[in-house]
């Protein structure tokens, strides 16, 4: 399903005279279809940039991404053509990034609808499910109609999940999803994940700690340490 | 999947032009060609738009980007430089008199005055950061509405009148004050009323010309929400220009940087602000407070 290439990334800085900074180096891994994949190393190895690379926020420098998209079938989303890597986006991939880009102004039940709203789905359906969704993640009713931009960091993230995982997207990229959330709602998240993938979705994840990466990963890739 | 839009090798050029400033690659004094001292406004700009897409154009003062909507929309003829749109014209209906197709082949910067100004009534929305230059200030607020709606055809004054309280409604301008000239209104208001009058057309492309520059910050937010919300419910292919990277991650999804009348980098929004490549790019991103 996704297969990375000898996949490098550097960033050039240009105020520090073109300085150059090693984000990762030659990584290379499979994810089969519905597996799930996690990664490891320490701070700094370069796990979030290899997750960014993937969804494209980054710019690989060197190697290949391969995914099998269902509309497009093979893509390389290291090189795709702009439209193709945001039509992927929007129909086939979520992202769970470790800290929530709020949305100004929505508030959090519209903003966990939206996916099942632009897919099609009736507008009190869609609410019905994000509602169900946000009750199992231990958000309180009356926050439904707020708008997250005020809530704390562990709600934050907690409607972050619910926005990528209503849809069971074919590709979920999640970056410590579970950072700043108790261990109650990390268990539910982690039951949440499973049932995604008993849905066919498949996984790639950083998660901090060890017994959460065990318990998500069918797989565990560990980062080679950065030379310096 | 084809692009709506094609814009290819667009070039702006003020003065009189040598061999040298035509060259896309060449080096120049600021925007400016050492030659012969003309001004590149824009050179040699290149970019595809899908349907329903928003692409954003930063850049600081001067880089060209209000030049490039200019060019798109007619304001302005280019120096060289070619446009295809490509459009349903079934889906679209017939525009009596105007006898260009729309699939892709014309180049759009070659089409006669009339051809031009037809289409750009029929299929084009602008909103300037000024509504001096979008608005008559003296007329009515129905009339600099039903303004667009005669140059595109209509000639009946009830519909006329119907359609402007309609899009004042959703512009959530009170349409009580239909008869009032724009200029007893205040900035928010009045861009407003240009958003409605840019859309009374039903048009395909919609440009934006830093559009909440100058605005407020609770009145800014309220008419980018505005923007965003039409944006998504009609579908409509859009193009972005602002100094402000707060909303071109707000409305976009792709964005082009501009410097000297080149465009610099261009891709995914997120990408862009995220992981700058340009020395320009990163210097725009650090700079944000």
């Amino acid at each position: 399903m996704l297969e990375l290439e000898n996949l490098s990334k550097q960033f050039i800085m240009h105020h520090l005279g073109g300085k150059t900074i090693v984000g990762f180096k030659n990584i290379s891994l499979r994810v089969p279809p519905g597996c799930s994949l996690g990664i490891s190393g320490p701070s700094g190895s370069g796990k979030s940039s290899v997750l960014k690379c993937i969804y494209r926020t980054y710019l690989s420098t060197s190697g290949n991404i391969w995914y099998r998209s269902d509309r497009f079938g093979s893509v390389n989303l290291a090189r795709a053509e702009l439209n193709v890597v945001g039509m992927i986006r929007e129909l086939e991939m979520g992202s769970i990034t470790q800290f929530l880009k709020v949305i100004p102004r929505v508030s959090a039940l519209d903003i966990v609808a939206a996916p099942l709203v632009m897919a099609g789905l009736e507008k009190t359906e869609a609410d019905r499910r994000a509602a169900v969704l946000l009750e199992r993640l231990g958000i309180p009713r009356i926050l439904f109609d707020a708008y997250p931009a005020t809530f704390s960091g562990g709600e934050q993230q907690r409607v972050n999940i619910a926005r990528a995982v209503i849809k069971a997207p074919r590709l979920l990229i999640l970056d410590e999803p579970t950072a700043s959330l108790d261990r109650w709602t990390t268990k539910v998240v982690l039951q949440i994940l499973r049932e995604l993938r008993q849905k066919g979705t498949t996984m790639i994840g950083v998660f901090h700690q060890p017994d959460i990466l065990k318990e998500f990963g069918d797989e565990i890739f560990t980062m080679p340490s950065r030379e310096h | 999947m084809n692009p709506i839009l094609s814009i290819c090798g667009v070039s702006k050029i003020y003065g009189p032009q040598c061999s040298e400033c035509l060259d896309s690659r060449a080096v120049l004094k600021g925007a400016a060609c050492r030659r012969c001292g003309s001004v590149i406004a824009c050179s040699d700009v290149c970019f595809d738009l899908y349907d329903g897409e928003v692409l954003g154009i930063v850049g600081e003062s001067g880089s060209g980007k209000s030049t490039l909507l200019k060019l798109l929309y007619f304001e302005e003829a280019v120096t060289s430089g070619s446009m295809h749109l490509r459009l349903d014209m079934a889906q679209l209906g017939e525009i009596p008199g105007f006898d260009v197709a729309l699939d892709g082949e014309e180049n759009l910067f070659l089409m006669n005055p009339f051809q031009k100004r037809m289409l750009r009534n029929r299929l084009m929305g602008m909103v300037y950061q000024s509504p001096h230059l979008g608005l008559k200030m003296n007329i009515s607020t129905g009339g600099n509405i039903g303004e667009r709606l005669i140059m595109a055809g209509c000639r009946s004054v009830a519909k006329m009148r119907k359609r402007a309280s309609s899009l004042l409604e959703r512009t959530e301008v009170p349409s009580s004050r239909m008869d009032e000239p724009p200029r007893n209104f205040s900035g928010g208001m009045q861009q407003r009323v240009q958003i409605a009058r840019a859309l009374s057309v039903n048009p395909r492309l919609l440009f934006l010309d830093e559009p909440t520059t100058g605005l407020d910050l609770s009145v800014q937010a309220r008419v980018l929400d505005l923007i965003k919300s039409l944006q998504q419910e009609l579908g409509l292919t859009t193009i972005v220009v602002s100094h402000d990277l707060g909303i071109i991650k707000h409305l976009t999804t792709r964005t082009m940087v501009m410097k000297d009348g080149r465009v610099v980098e261009a891709g995914l929004t997120d990408q862009v602000l995220e992981d700058p490549q340009h020395e320009f790019t990163q210097l725009l991103v650090n700079s944000t407070l």
